[in-house]
C-alpha cells in the first residue's frame, strides 16, 4: 500500500527526471575535461611506453651488441635479430626488427637490455599505410634514436634513482 | 690418467655425506661418491674425463674433524669419513672462492658466446654475490690467435687448467700451458703458433667458461636459440655421437654426445667443424636439368621424368657409384633400383683399385672388435694408415692403450706424425709394403715354428728378414691381445689384395684380431646393403659387373652417381672424368653441385646431406647407429631414400612402396642378418710380391679432404692439416730427378700430367713423389701407387 503511494508520488512530480538534470547540471558549469587533441595533450610520464628507439653513444657508436636479451624476454615474439661479426671483432645485429603489430608495449625489452639501447619513447603518434610498415627496422630504430635522443636522455636521467 | 679406481667389492669404504651413508672406491675421492650419488658439488676445475688438478678450490666441503674445508676433487675418501657439501661452513668457503674468481672475470656476459651455458654463470648464480665488493681494476689479458678453430677472449679464463690437461691427454702433445703465477697466469702456447692437434676442439667444450669458443660459430647464435639433436659423425668409419646445434633451420656448431662405447665426451675437429661444408654456397637446392648445354632448375616431376627416360634409353649398360659415406639406407635402394633394372656394375669403393680378390674377400670389412677394445689392446700392427687423421677417435683409444704399455708398430709409405711412441715403424716405397709385410710373416714362422700355408714358402723365400721385422712378430706374437688393422691409406695401394692376404695370415699366425679401418662413414653398411659388384646384400650371389673403377674403363651409356664427386673421390680422376664425359647419360644424386659435375652431367638431384635426411651408419665396429634429421633439407632437396623410391615407382618397378627410412633399414637388417662378422680370409697364396722400386705417386688423402662435406669447410680448409696443391718429395729424390733447384715440377703420368709447386718433405720414402688425392692437382692424375715422371717445370 505504502509502497504504490510512493511509486505514484515519485511519477506524478517527476523527481527521478529532476535528480538526472541536476547531475547534468552539475556537470554544465564544472571545469571540463575535453582536450582539443591533438593541439591540447595530456601530460606524459617519463616512463611512457610508446614507438621504440635504438640509442648511439655520443661518440656515434650504436649501443647494441647483438645480445638477444630482448629477443628472448619478449612475450609476444615481437623481435628478430641476427648478429655477425663486424670487421672491428665486435659482436654487432646484422637484422634487428620489431613487429609492431606483435608488440604489447610491455617495455620487458627496455629492461633487459645491459647497455640502454632498446629503448621505448613517449611517441605515440604514429601509422601504417602500406603493409610492412609496421616492422622497424634496425635503420628505423636508430633514426627515431637520433631524433628523440635529447627527451631519452632526459626521462632516463630522471628515472636513474629509481631502476 | 684419471684418478678415479675400478669399482671391486673388496676395496670400498663407506663414508657419509650430509648424514647419507654411501659407498666409495678406496682411494677415490670425495667428489667421485658424491657425483655417484648425485649430491651436487660445484666445481671447475675437476673433469670426469681428465686428471685431477684441484686448482680451481670451488669444490670445498667440510670434513667432520678437519679444522679446515677440504677440496672434494682431491681429498681422497677414508672409512667413516663425514662429508658436509652444503654446511654453513662449506657454503661460506664455496662462497669465498666465487667471490674471489669473478674479481677479475669481466661483466661480458651479454657478448659471451658462452653466456647462457656457461658454468661460472651457472655457478655465480648459486654462489655469488649480487654486487662485487672489488673496486680496483680488473685483469685484461691479451687474446691469443691460436688458429683458425678456436676463439680466445682470455680475459675471460678462470685458470682452471682443463684445457691444458685436455689438449695433453686427447690431442697429444702439450701444445698448451700456463706462465706466470697467481694473477699474471698466463694460458697459451708460450710462443705465437696455432694448436694443430686434430681433437683441438674439445678444449671448447670442456672450457667452463667463454675464454675458448668455436672460432667459425662465434656470435652466430645464442645458447638458447639453438635446437640441439642427436646425430653420427659421418665422416670416419668410427661414428662419433655428436649432437647438432641449429638455429634457423642452419646448423651452428657441432657439439659431442656423450657415448662411453665410442668416442666418450670427445669428437674429432673434423667431425665438429665440418658442418660449415653444409652450409656452403655450392650447395644444389633445385633440380637441375640440361638442355642444350644450358643449366634449367627445373621441378622434381620433370627432373625425374629426365632420369627415368634417361635410364630406360641407356638400359642396356648402367653403371652406379656411390661414396662410402652414403646411409645405408641408401645405399641399399641404389643397388636395388639398379639391379631391378638389369645392371650390374654397382660400387662404392671409390678409393681402391686392387679388385683381384672380389672373388674371395669376405663381405665383412670391420674393425673386428669393438671401437673401446682398442684401449686394451697389447700390441697392434696398423698397416697403411695414418690414423691418428683418418680415424682421430680410435687413435685416441690406441693412444690410451700406448700409456698402458701396448705396442703399437707401423707399416706406411709415408712418415706420419703420430703423437705417442711407437715401438717399431717401416716406412717405405708403396710397392714394397707387401714383401715388407711378407718378411714379417717370416719372421712369425720362424718365431712361431708353424707350418707355413700352401705355397707361402716360394713367396717369401728370398725375402730378407731384418731385426724389425723379427722384433714386430715377437710383439705380435708375445703379447695376449692383439690386432693386425689395414688402415684408410692402404685400400689404395695397387697391391690391396696381397696385401690383405698377407696380413689375414700373419694376424692367424699371431693369434690376433684382424680388421680395417676402411674410408667413410658407412662403408660397412655399403658392403651389407649390397654395394659391391660381387654381392648383393647380405652378401646375395649376384652377377658379377664392373667395380668402381673397370665401370670408367670404357664408358657406360649412363651413370647413376650418389653423394661422389668423381673428380675428387675416384683413384682415378681423370679416367673417370673421360668416361663420365663420353657417356650418354649421368644422373647425379649429390647435396653439391661442382664445375666439373656441370660438365659430364645430365640431370642434378639436390639429395640430403646426413644432416637432413634419416638413416643408419654402421660403424667400423659393426654398431648400427640410426639418426634423424637435424634440420628441414635446404630448398628443393629431398633424402635420397625417398627419390629413389619414388624412382623405383616411375620405372615402374616392384617393391618401392616403403613409407619410411626405417621400412628400408628392417629389409636391409633382415636380409644380412644371418651374415657372418669375420674378416678373415680363405688362404689363397698371393702370385708374388711386387717389387720395382721405380718413381710411384703417393697419393696422401688427407684429413680434410675425405668427402664432399668436409672439403666445403672453410674453417677446417686454413688448418696446417688442410691438403696442399703440392708435389712434395724428399731431398735424396728430388736431388736424383735433378729438379731440386726448380720451384715448379710437371708430375706426368701416361697421357696426363699436372704442374704444381716443390716441397721438400722427408716423411716421404725415397722414389716417391706424394701429390694428396682429392686435391685440385689430382684430379689431373690418374690413380696413386702407379709410375710417374717428374721433370722441372
Amino acid at each position: 500500500m505504502i509502497n504504490s503511494m510512493k511509486s505514484v508520488f515519485k511519477s506524478l512530480f517527476l523527481t527521478e527526471l529532476l535528480k538526472g538534470m541536476s547531475v547534468t547540471g552539475r556537470y554544465y558549469f564544472r571545469k571540463k575535461f575535453t582536450l582539443f587533441y591533438p593541439e591540447e595533450k595530456t601530460p606524459q610520464s617519463g616512463r611512457f611506453r610508446g614507438l621504440h628507439a635504438q640509442r648511439r653513444y655520443p661518440n656515434g657508436e650504436e649501443r647494441c651488441i647483438a645480445c638477444k636479451l630482448c629477443e628472448a624476454v619478449c612475450p609476444a615474439l615481437a623481435i628478430t635479430i641476427e648478429s655477425e661479426q663486424r670487421e672491428d671483432g665486435s659482436r654487432r645485429t646484422t637484422r634487428y626488427d620489431i613487429d609492431l603489430f606483435k608488440c604489447i608495449y610491455c617495455g620487458f625489452c627496455e629492461e633487459a637490455c645491459p647497455v640502454d639501447a632498446i629503448v621505448e619513447t613517449r611517441e605515440l603518434e604514429y601509422h601504417f599505410e602500406n603493409r610492412g610498415e609496421n616492422i622497424m627496422t634496425k635503420e628505423k630504430l636508430l633514426r627515431h634514436g637520433e631524433l628523440c635522443e635529447n627527451q631519452i636522455a632526459k626521462d632516463r636521467a630522471e628515472d636513474a634513482a629509481y631502476r | 690418467m684419471s684418478a678415479k679406481p675400478e669399482i671391486n667389492a673388496d676395496n670400498m669404504v663407506t663414508i657419509e655425506v650430509n648424514g647419507v651413508p654411501m659407498q666409495a672406491a678406496k682411494g677415490s675421492m670425495i667428489i667421485h661418491a658424491t657425483d655417484a650419488a648425485n649430491v651436487y658439488i660445484p666445481r671447475f676445475c675437476y673433469h670426469k674425463k681428465l686428471p685431477i688438478a684441484a686448482n680451481c678450490r670451488m669444490c670445498l666441503v667440510e670434513v667432520e674433524g678437519v679444522p679446515k674445508p677440504l677440496p672434494a676433487c682431491a681429498t681422497p675418501v677414508m672409512d667413516g669419513m663425514k662429508v658436509l657439501t652444503s654446511s654453513d661452513f662449506a657454503k661460506q668457503a664455496q662462497k669465498g672462492v666465487m667471490e674471489f674468481l669473478l674479481i677479475n672475470h669481466p661483466l661480458d656476459c651479454p657478448i659471451c658466446d658462452q653466456g647462457g651455458e656457461c658454468e661460472l654463470q651457472d655457478i655465480a648464480m648459486g654462489y655469488g654475490r649480487s654486487v662485487s665488493r672489488f673496486a680496483e681494476k680488473k685483469r685484461v689479458v691479451k687474446d691469443k690467435n691460436i688458429g683458425p678453430l678456436i676463439e680466445t677472449e682470455m680475459t675471460r679464463c678462470i685458470h682452471c687448467t682443463r684445457c691444458i690437461r685436455t689438449i695433453e691427454l686427447v690431442g697429444g702433445d702439450k701444445e698448451l700451458g700456463g706462465m706466470g703465477r697467481g694473477t699474471n697466469t698466463l694460458i697459451g702456447t708460450y710462443i705465437e703458433r696455432s694448436v694443430d692437434s686434430e681433437m683441438s676442439g674439445n678444449v671448447i667444450d670442456v672450457c667452463p667458461v667463454g675464454a675458448l669458443t668455436a672460432k667459425p660459430s662465434r656470435f652466430a647464435a645464442r645458447a638458447w636459440e639453438m635446437r640441439s639433436t642427436a646425430g653420427i659423425a659421418g665422416h670416419d668409419c668410427i661414428g662419433s655421437n655428436i649432437n647438432t646445434h641449429t638455429r634457423n633451420k642452419e646448423i651452428v656448431r657441432v657439439v659431442p654426445n656423450e657415448n662411453e662405447k665410442i668416442n666418450e665426451v670427445w669428437i674429432s675437429d673434423r667431425d665438429r667443424y665440418a658442418y660449415e661444408g653444409l652450409n656452403s654456397e655450392s650447395r644444389l637446392t633445385s633440380p637441375m636439368i640440361k638442355v642444350g648445354g644450358e643449366w634449367q632448375k627445373t621441378d622434381w616431376n620433370t627432373a625425374l621424368e629426365e632420369v627415368v627416360e634417361g635410364l630406360r634409353g641407356n638400359k642396356a649398360n648402367i653403371a652406379g657409384l656411390m661414396s662410402p659415406n652414403v646411409t645405408t639406407e641408401e645405399a641399399f635402394l641404389m643397388q636395388k633400383l639398379l639391379r631391378d633394372m638389369g645392371a650390374t656394375s654397382i660400387d662404392y669403393r671409390v678409393g681402391q683399385q686392387d679388385f683381384s680378390d672380389d672373388n674371395g674377400v669376405p663381405i665383412a670389412q670391420g674393425l673386428g672388435s669393438s671401437i673401446e677394445a682398442l684401449e686394451s689392446l697389447d700390441a697392434a700392427l696398423l698397416i697403411g694408415s695414418n690414423i691418428r687423421h683418418d680415424q682421430p677417435i680410435a687413435s685416441h683409444r690406441l693412444r690410451k692403450a700406448v700409456g698402458n704399455g701396448a705396442k703399437v708398430m707401423l707399416l706406411n709409405s709415408i712418415d706420419y706424425d703420430i703423437n705417442y711412441p711407437i715401438a717399431e715403424k717401416i716406412v717405405t716405397h708403396p710397392n714394397e709394403l707387401a714383401s715388407e709385410l711378407a718378411a714379417i710373416v717370416k719372421a712369425m714362422l720362424e718365431t712361431t715354428q708353424q707350418s707355413a700355408p700352401a705355397g707361402l714358402d716360394a713367396l717369401i723365400g728370398s725375402v730378407t728378414v731384418t731385426d724389425s721385422h723379427k722384433a714386430i712378430a715377437a710383439n705380435l706374437n708375445a703379447a695376449a691381445n692383439t690386432s693386425v688393422i689395414i688402415g684408410t691409406q692402404a685400400m689404395a695401394l695397387t697391391d690391396l689384395s696381397t696385401l690383405r692376404m698377407l696380413a689375414g695370415l700373419l694376424a692367424k699366425l699371431a693369434d690376433s684380431n684382424f680388421g680395417y679401418l676402411p674410408r667413410g662413414a658407412n662403408s660397412v653398411g655399403a658392403r651389407l646393403a649390397g654395394a659391391l659388384p660381387f654381392a648383393g646384400v647380405g652378401g646375395k650371389e649376384v652377377t658379377m659387373g664392373k667395380n668402381a673403377l673397370s665401370m670408367f674403363d670404357s664408358a657406360a651409356s649412363a651413370y647413376m652417381l650418389m653423394n661422389v664427386e668423381p673428380e675428387r673421390d675416384c683413384i682415378n680422376p681423370a679416367q673417370a672424368m673421360r668416361a663420365l664425359n663420353d657417356a650418354n647419360f649421368v644422373v647425379c644424386l649429390t647435396p653439391f653441385s661442382s664445375d666439373a659435375m656441370r660438365e659430364y652431367a645430365n640431370v642434378m638431384l639436390p639429395m640430403a646431406p646426413y644432416s637432413e635426411t634419416s638413416g643408419t651408419f654402421v660403424n667400423a665396429a659393426g654398431t648400427w647407429q640410426r639418426f634423424s634429421a637435424n634440420c628441414a633439407p635446404l630448398g628443393e632437396t629431398r633424402p635420397a631414400w625417398k627419390i629413389l623410391r619414388v624412382l623405383g615407382n616411375l620405372l615402374d618397378l616392384n617393391g618401392y612402396e616403403y613409407l619410411s627410412s626405417e621400412e628400408v633399414r628392417a629389409e636391409v637388417e633382415r636380409d644380412s642378418a644371418s651374415m657372418s662378422k669375420d674378416n678373415q680370409l680363405n688362404w689363397q697364396c698371393p702370385a708374388k710380391l711386387s717389387n720395382s722400386d721405380a718413381l710411384v705417386r703417393i697419393g696422401d688423402l688427407s684429413i680434410y679432404s675425405t668427402d664432399n662435406v668436409v672439403r666445403r669447410a672453410a674453417a677446417l680448409q686454413q688448418t696446417v692439416h688442410a691438403a696442399t696443391e703440392t708435389v712434395a718429395m724428399n731431398a735424396a729424390t728430388a736431388n736424383k730427378l735433378n729438379v731440386t733447384e726448380a720451384t715448379r715440377v710437371v708430375v706426368g703420368q701416361g697421357d696426363d700430367e699436372v704442374s704444381g709447386e716443390l716441397k721438400l718433405d722427408e716423411r716421404i720414402p725415397d722414389n716417391c713423389v706424394m701429390v694428396s688425392s682429392a686435391t685440385d692437382l689430382s684430379s689431373g692424375l690418374g690413380a696413386p701407387n702407379q709410375t710417374v715422371t717428374v721433370t722441372k717445370d
